[in-house]
């Protein structure tokens, strides 16, 4: 006869810990009570985002802990020229018998920014991996149809060099523009926001990358590298190219993420994708590429513009600061405005190169520019003057 | 996509960076390490069109766990003694979580190496994705366990609490600070390859032998990602390795992540295995038992030692006395008796110990009964308000500690003490290494050389001076740790929810005032301040006099 030794194993245990077992103060309190809701309910996005990255100015009782060599702890609000209301009030002042109450939450106007898009870590995957998912079966999908003997060898050109140039300029600033502002913003809903951006524009970038590599191996005569040699060196690219290295140059983040998507997007991003690519694709038999463009475009249009105007629309009807605010955000347009115009400038020989030409490059200039004028009347900024140059 | 177009995927995005030809990126953060620019690999070859739906993939069984969970009643089988401590661990993990998202740009213009940015970038987001999937989980509990409070005031409790302060500094080091120190070594070389083994494997083992399966579940999705992260630090190591002039900057960094690692995690996650589990089968291990296993053989021994050969100076000495202090200086101990003596300025409710648990620590700590079994003893005895005050307040043999200064964990192994005039200030630190760390190691010189990237200690450090001269009910409603009947408290020592048994504002009325330890030192005469530091060290586990059982 054998016997069996009782495995060491964890027994389980009747507790009736469950919500509701038993009343007590406190037992019906099932909500977060440290924050105020955007809206009349709490939503998830609020609840898994709101408060993680703490404030002196509320409830961070013994400041910042940890300091860069200048003694900064944190997110110094001055990292950025623009202010939310209650940005001068200094922070409270700890000592022998202080106590730790701050300001009332949420102290300064910095913490009401939402999110529309409510990015977390659930939304942001799911979006991403459909995409991704879905630009795959369309480049299988072609693939299996050889769609691409139908393109012209200029339209391959066109593909190999130019459409293949943009992906630096996703790359570039979506290292080093918009992940390298995910340090630098004072609430945790700015910077998961800037974050998820960062990534669509990584992810969009890859995305060229890769169709760039499906290319490679299945059009005889593609060249891969094409990309690098327009980015490093054709006329036409080095315009963007600047605008976009400068881009990565700014100091302060708000004026970064303002430049990047409130001027550039629309002025060069959706010049290129919409007003180009988009429109000559199809004259030239391409049926797949404007699907990888779509995904950006969406990504840009109906994302991370989405986020952009509420961040600073709060800072430019802000109590306090409003005109403060105003009067940067239109230097900064005066600046980026002439940069933005003349790199846009410099691309239009691509109008040219396709054998099925898209609309002429000023009319795309022009609903470009519409767009753009837009954009800022929504905001209710105004226009610059030197967008009519 | 099969491993070669994975290969080939990877190579192929290595041709999207570029040189800047016009314009530099801003240099926003400094570093005092130098780096020659190097084809150091990006080892995990991650590529967006694959981690995208690989990470969704892990949601949906992360998810599908929680839905699984609500539906099969899992808190009906869950240890309170277990969740309580919980909400200690899940007012602190998402800041740390997010602050290593935050990071990563510090990485960006101080190593040249752009197919790392790339591993960095996905490190970024894959944080973003634990500090708000570890929100979710604390969320979850909030609506389904039966004890919400601590949980729904979670995140302004761990801005204002003096143990949720001991594991914030766990977050600050990754982010400010000389670059490399902070965002490397501190976070992905030491926090990440050695110490999240405790935290999100041996800790989620634990939850679910306490009837908790959705800790692991939501823990094991997130250590999926670590090997990624810890990649990322290797390939920085090598590449500051390989110029001389930063193994001096090295072996500082590497000794501060550890010691202030040892002293922040195994305070906090020792106590959570020890004292907040009730599996007591003998054959279960310790914390002790882990940390031998997970940090010093698999961590020290087989990815540390291995480094040496390159030039690493390893601080072997403060490893040995980590392992010291953990097995012969009873740290996870005093630790789990200074939170259980200090409760009643905390959120959460702590379970007095019974005699099985007695048993179990005996049998796994020999000698533990006599240094601290009359002291839970005296715990269970005054949990429920019977005309005494809260323990701390009562006479159990039992002396208050001083704050360390540096990882603001008390000066709880009473011979380690060490008292300096640092910055015009009397300080106290837990260890020689602590002061090392503040008076050193955080200046802009070190050992002669120039360091003027180096951070600073900052902060109103000990928490005590907040409060000092306060009555305790002043003090625990200012910090909010109040119920909605607006007097009961948060934190009880006990876990009976009976309201008849539970501590009030009323109770600690008639305390008497805190008094800062800090202030206190500061008051005293040369000699009074000798004096203290010769009685204090002559102390012994719980700050009785050495050689005295409890």
């Amino acid at each position: 006869m054998t016997t069996t030794q009782e495995r060491s194993v964890p027994k389980p245990v009747f507790t009736d810990a469950e919500a509701g077992a038993r009343e007590f103060p406190d037992s019906n309190a099932r909500k977060f009570n440290y924050f105020v809701s955007a809206k009349r309910k709490q939503s998830h996005y609020e609840d898994v985002t709101v408060e993680v990255q703490p404030d002196p100015r509320h409830y961070l009782a013994q400041g910042w802990l940890y300091g860069f060599s200048d003694g900064k702890g944190g997110y110094p609000l001055e990292w950025t020229v623009l202010k939310a209301w209650g940005t001068d009030r200094p922070e409270p002042v700890r000592g022998p018998g202080s106590g730790g109450q701050g300001y009332e939450w949420p102290a300064h106007g910095w913490h009401e920014f939402r999110d529309p898009n409510e990015e977390w870590e659930l939304t942001l995957y799911r979006y991403n991996a459909n995409v991704v998912r879905q630009l795959n079966q369309n480049i299988e999908a072609a693939k299996r149809a050889k769609a691409f003997e139908q393109w012209s060898s200029n339209w391959v050109q066109f593909v190999a060099q130019h459409i293949g140039a943009w992906m630096h300029v996703n790359h570039g600033l979506g290292l080093y523009l918009f992940a390298n502002a995910n340090r630098r913003a004072p609430t945790n809903m700015h910077n998961n926001a800037i974050s998820v951006n960062s990534m669509h524009k990584i992810r969009s970038a890859q995305d060229l990358a890769l169709y760039n590599l499906t290319l490679s191996e299945e059009i005889d005569g593609f060249d891969g590298t094409a990309h690098v040699e327009a980015w490093n060196s054709d006329p036409v690219w080095q315009g963007v190219r600047e605008v976009a290295e400068q881009l990565t140059g700014i100091d302060d983040w708000c004026e970064a993420i303002f430049a990047a998507n409130i001027v550039f997007e629309p002025l060069i991003g959706e010049l290129f994708r919409s007003n180009l690519v988009q429109q000559a694709a199809p004259g030239n038999g391409d049926f797949v590429t404007p699907t990888l463009i779509g995904a950006e475009e969406y990504d840009y249009a109906e994302r991370d513009l989405r986020y952009t105007k509420p961040m600073f629309q709060l800072l430019i009807d802000d109590r306090e600061f409003a005109e403060h605010n105003r009067r940067h955000l239109e230097q900064w347009l005066a600046a980026w405005v002439p940069r933005c115009l003349n790199a846009a400038r410099t691309l239009q020989p691509l109008w040219s190169l396709p054998d099925a030409k898209p609309p002429r490059f000023e009319d795309a200039l022009d609903r470009s520019k519409n767009r753009f004028s837009g954009i800022l009347s929504d905001m209710d900024l105004r226009v610059p003057k030197e967008l009519d140059q | 996509m099969s491993r070669q177009s994975v290969a080939k995927a990877h190579q192929k995005i290595q041709e999207l960076s570029w040189e800047p030809a016009y314009h530099e990126p801003v240099s926003h953060y400094g570093t005092d390490y130098t780096f020659r620019k190097a084809k150091k690999k990006d080892p995990l070859k991650q590529v967006l069109r694959s981690y995208f739906p690989m990470q969704e993939e892990k949601d949906h069984r992360v998810y599908g766990a929680e839905d699984g969970a609500i539906r099969g009643n899992m808190f009906r089988q869950v240890q309170e003694r277990w969740l309580e401590w919980q909400k200690l661990f899940l007012s602190i993990i998402p800041l740390p979580e997010i602050s290593a998202a935050r990071a990563m740009p510090l990485l960006f213009r101080t190593v040249p190496n752009p197919e790392l940015h790339n591993g960095q970038a996905i490190q970024m987001i894959d944080e973003v994705r634990h500090s708000t999937i570890q929100q979710n989980l604390k969320r979850l509990y909030m609506q389904n366990y039966i004890d919400p409070a601590g949980f729904n005031s979670s995140l302004r409790n761990f801005q204002n609490d003096y143990c949720g302060t001991i594991g914030r500094q766990f977050a600050e080091g990754f982010i400010t600070g000389d670059a490399i120190t902070a965002a490397s070594i501190y976070l992905t070389i030491v926090a990440e390859t050695a110490f999240t083994n405790t935290l999100f494997v041996a800790m989620p083992a634990e939850a679910a032998a306490n009837g908790d399966y959705l800790l692991p579940t939501v823990f094991h999705s997130v250590q999926s990602d670590e090997s990624r992260h810890i990649s990322n630090g290797y390939a920085t190591l090598l590449m500051a390795l390989s110029d001389e002039s930063n193994h001096q900057l090295l072996a500082r960094d590497l000794r501060y992540a550890w010691w202030n690692n040892h002293r922040v995690v195994d305070a906090a996650i020792g106590t959570f295995i020890e004292y907040g589990t009730k599996d007591r089968r003998k054959d279960r291990e310790s914390y002790a038992e882990m940390w031998r296993r997970w940090i010093y053989d698999d961590y020290y021994r087989s990815y540390l030692v291995p480094l040496e050969k390159y030039g690493l100076e390893i601080p072997h000495d403060l490893i040995e006395e980590s392992w010291n202090q953990i097995w012969h200086k009873g740290y996870v101990h005093e630790v789990a008796q200074f939170f259980a003596t200090g409760w009643l300025a905390n959120y959460w409710r702590i379970d007095p110990m019974t005699d099985e648990d007695f048993e179990w620590f005996e049998h796994k700590y020999p000698g533990w009964y006599n240094k601290y079994g009359k002291w839970w003893e005296n715990y269970n005895r005054l949990s429920v308000p019977n005309g005494h005050n809260p323990i701390a307040l009562e006479d159990v043999d039992y002396v208050y500690p001083h704050r360390c200064w540096t990882c603001m964990v008390p000066c709880l192994v009473r011979e380690d003490m060490v008292v300096d005039k640092v910055d015009g200030q009397w300080r106290t630190y837990c260890h020689e290494a602590c002061r090392w760390t503040d008076a050193e190691a955080f200046r802009p010189t070190y050992q002669g050389r120039s360091t003027p990237n180096m951070g600073q200690l900052i902060g109103s450090r000990e928490w005590e001076t907040l409060y000092h001269g306060w009555n305790w009910a002043d003090i625990v409603s200012d910090m909010g740790f109040v119920r909605d009947d607006g007097k009961t408290l948060v934190a009880q020592p006990h876990l009976d929810l009976d309201p008849k048994k539970m501590w009030t504002l009323d109770h600690l009325r008639r305390c008497p005032p805190l008094q800062s330890p800090n202030v206190v030192l500061n008051e005293m005469t040369d000699e009074e301040r000798a004096a203290f530091q010769a009685d204090y060290n002559r102390q012994g586990p719980a700050g009785r006099p050495a050689g005295s059982v409890s």
